[in-house]
């Protein structure tokens, strides 16, 4: 019986064997993260717009950090370098986006290499790290330099940024001076709403122009659909909703929606940082949950906590909580219900 | 070629949509494939024991002679696709990547049928027991891929009523256009293969569920059933698994198969078309399935075709008489790209669920290594069965088989949505087959 099976080999080209599917989708890591980088672009050129020469700088040397730490902890602990799947290219943009245009330089370099080496790399890169990589060292330096993380720039719409004026941030202003000051910079709620939207107020470099962020989430949205609303929608919503609620000076029903949903870093961080796919929950409905927790822990923050702004903690303390989210809300598999309805 | 698609709105959740490729072979009709040499019959054909061949070394057997049986009732026959000599029984390589018993015969070039063969154009006045016997006799199995015994998914229990039967044209599986082509050329026989089925199931609702973009073929088929009350053409949209049994059903009549469970649980029949044109012939005309429609496609041969094509053909033969390799041809897959298994030689024969034969160019052969599952879901969002395969996958992967289990493995049915979209290029449905294998193994220790 053997010998009839091996007369019957002849000279045939050499097969590739392997298990299917044989057809794959063009899609891959790197494509995902280069995308994400090209959808934050034009929050960048408006933080370069108002914030001048240092924002090329700081989002230069972000960037260039975050590569040579994942480049070289890769080698260091000899794995192979991955750094053109541009996930280490993304975390060093999103520091610079999250630092006001006054630190010195250093800051976003140490920031970049805490988000790479620590909360990254050490956690066994790409895909195993519990926290997103760049809100953690956006939090590292918040602590470790206070002073410089909380100074503003006006925007000076110069390329030079040589008469850069410090001020407070809108959301900064409402906190420690309350609406009337608020009111005394922009004259009034339109005229406030209009510079939160096109983004010409102090705050972090990629965070103030609203209108250039929301062009480059439609893009992931709706156009190359890497990111579904779930997350974002339901995160803008919450603060939206609990600060109309409990965030105005007569009672109840009395907050500004409008405005906590322009200000701070609510958009970029909702839209750009809480969607991190390895640092959030995977089945639709948990990432529900997450948005609607984060959000409430983001308004919580604002009006009662010590810090202005709160998306950076929400998202981190989220981030924990994206493990139980996705062990204990389980995706409904196809016919399960119907089983218990037959027993 | 343009493809032109109506509109069609039936369909399940999930799934994805891998280029299509048909229009290599759509618009060609199914030549005749030459008769082969040296033929070979696989005891194995089937979901099922082995047959045992019924056939000795040195006989003279016919085209339709029944030589190989099987024992138990989840068996079907096989039969000698032309007349000729046996002259080897022994294990040969199976598309299904294991050597068979299988029966070699070499051809008489005389292509003569076994006598005795039953005509009966009377048919509907037969009862379900008779034309069940009919189709078992004739070895008929699903033609789809699957290869299950018709006859025993035509023999539910009495607790299971069934109401309607669907016929599966909507070949989701990219490149393979057998089941298009057989729509075009044989509408009336499906019809009447249809009215067969569900004769013997005693119901009186029948559907084929065709995806859209096949108008030609939805077209054909109303034209087939005009005038055959209860029998309805259905278009369903264009999505793979759309073909998946389960997929199919919830697009046709809205039901639901329970997880676990079967379609004669919530009253449904699935066959495929292919299967449909067999049970006609069976009855009508007495004759075996010793042939079918397969698709030989791809970029890796020079002339892509439609043949129809005896069981027990060598592929060696089909894609030569598609004009051979080209010379970057690098992978042969019995079946379709999705679900077809790769073959590392031609030497294997058609058998009753080769649908297609694709030969894919080196440059269309994914060789790239996988990488970390960065959680993107787009494997939950593509699954058609609802799991989570990122999170099966990465258990699998540290050889928790059970906990993969408790993340509903089992409801798996390796359409490799989940793998074709992953941008990470993680090998879900290959650890999902040893995960299976592994879990089944510790159940029987």
């Amino acid at each position: 019986m053997e010998g009839a099976v091996k007369e019957q080999q002849q000279a045939q080209p050499q097969l590739i064997v392997s298990v299917g599917p044989h057809m794959r989708s063009s899609e891959s890591t790197a494509t995902i993260m280069w995308t994400v980088s090209g959808a934050l672009m034009p929050a960048a050129l408006m933080g370069v717009y108002y914030f001048g020469f240092r924002a090329v700088a700081i989002i230069l040397v972000s960037i260039v950090t975050a590569i040579l730490s994942e480049a070289l902890t890769q080698m260091a602990l000899r794995k192979p370098v991955t750094v053109s799947d541009g996930s280490a290219f993304l975390t060093g943009l999103l520091i610079a986006l999250n630092v006001p245009s006054s630190v010195p330089l250093y800051i976003p370099a140490v920031g970049s290499f805490v988000a790479i080496v620590i909360t990254k790399q050490l956690f066994g890169g790409l895909g195993f790290n519990i926290f997103n990589p760049a809100l953690i060292g956006r939090a590292f330096i918040l602590i470790s330099f206070p002073k410089q993380m909380t100074t503003y720039y006006k925007p000076v719409m110069n390329v030079t940024g040589m008469d850069a004026v410090t001020t407070a941030t809108p959301l900064g202003l409402l906190k420690e001076d309350g609406l009337a000051a608020l009111l005394e910079v922009f004259h009034t709620k339109a005229e406030l709403y209009q510079h939160l939207f096109v983004g010409n107020r102090a705050g972090s470099l990629g965070e103030t122009s609203i209108a250039a962020l929301l062009l480059g989430a439609f893009f992931l949205l709706f156009i190359k659909r890497y990111i579904t609303w779930h997350i974002p929608i339901s995160f803008i919503a919450t603060v939206g909703l609990l600060t109309w609620l409990f965030g105005g000076t007569e009672g109840l029903l009395s907050g500004d929606a409008i405005f906590h949903m322009l200000s701070g870093g609510l958009i970029l961080g909702a839209f750009f940082m809480a969607t991190d796919y390895v640092t959030g929950p995977s089945v639709r409905s948990a990432q529900v949950i997450f948005g609607i927790c984060a959000g409430a822990l983001t308004a919580l923050i604002r009006l009662k906590g010590g810090y202005p702004e709160g998306v950076m903690f929400a998202i981190l303390l989220m981030n924990c909580f994206a493990p139980l989210l996705d062990r204990r809300v389980r995706s409904r598999v196809f016919g399960k219900i119907a089983v218990k309805e037959l027993k | 070629m343009e493809v032109t698609t109506i509109k069609a709105q039936a369909t399940f959740s999930g799934g994805v949509h891998p280029a299509y490729n048909k229009e290599l072979t759509a618009h060609k009709p199914a030549v005749t494939a030459a008769l082969p040499t040296r033929i070979i019959i696989p005891l194995s054909q089937h979901i099922g024991a082995p047959d045992k061949p019924l056939v000795v070394i040195g006989q003279e057997v016919k085209k339709g002679e029944k030589v190989g049986e099987g024992t138990g009732f989840v068996s079907a026959p096989v039969h000698a696709s032309t007349s000729g000599k046996v002259t080897a029984i022994g294990n040969f390589p199976h598309p299904l990547g294991m050597d068979v018993a299988s029966v070699v015969i070499e051809s008489d070039g005389k292509d003569e049928w076994v006598s005795g063969l039953k005509e009966t154009p009377d048919y509907a006045m037969l009862s379900p027991d008779e034309l069940k016997k009919m189709v078992s006799e004739a070895g008929i199995v699903g033609m789809g891929g699957a290869t299950f015994p018709t006859h025993v998914k035509l023999s539910p229990p009495k607790e299971k009523p069934i109401d309607a039967v669907v016929l599966n044209g909507a070949e989701c599986e990219p490149y393979l256009t057998a089941d298009h082509r057989i729509m075009l050329e044989r509408p009336t026989e499906i019809v009447e293969g249809l009215k067969i089925l569900m004769q013997i199931l005693g119901v009186k609702k029948g559907y084929i569920g065709i995806e859209a973009n096949k108008p030609d073929a939805i077209e054909a088929m109303q034209k087939a059933v005009a005038g055959s009350p209860g029998i309805a053409v259905l278009p369903v949209k264009v999505k793979y698994p759309q073909g998946a049994e389960k997929m199919l059903i919830k697009a046709v009549v809205n039901r639901t198969v329970p997880a676990g469970g079967l379609p004669m649980d919530i009253g449904v029949v699935v066959q495929n078309v292919g299967t449909a044109e067999a049970v006609y012939n069976a009855v009508r005309f007495g004759r075996p399935l010793i042939e079918r429609y397969v698709t030989v496609t791809g970029r890796g041969v020079k002339e892509p075709k439609n043949f129809i094509a005896r069981i027990g053909t060598p592929y060696s033969q089909l894609v030569e008489e598609a004009g051979g390799f080209t010379d970057s041809a690098a992978k042969v897959i019995s079946g379709g790209p999705m679900m077809g298994i790769s073959q590392y030689s031609l030497d294997v024969p058609v058998i009753k669920g080769t649908s297609g034969i694709l030969v894919l160019p080196l440059a269309e052969v994914s060789v790239k290594p996988y990488g970390p599952c960065i959680r993107c879901a787009r494997c939950i969002d593509a699954c058609p069965m609802k799991l989570q395969p990122s999170v099966i996958g990465l258990f699998i992967e540290k050889e928790r088989y059970e906990d993969a289990k408790d993340y509903n493995l089992l409801d798996c049915f390796e359409c490799g949505s989940c793998t074709f979209v992953c941008p990470a290029n993680r090998p879900m449905v290959q650890w999902v087959k040893k995960a299976k294998k592994e879990l089944a193994k510790k159940k029987s220790q």
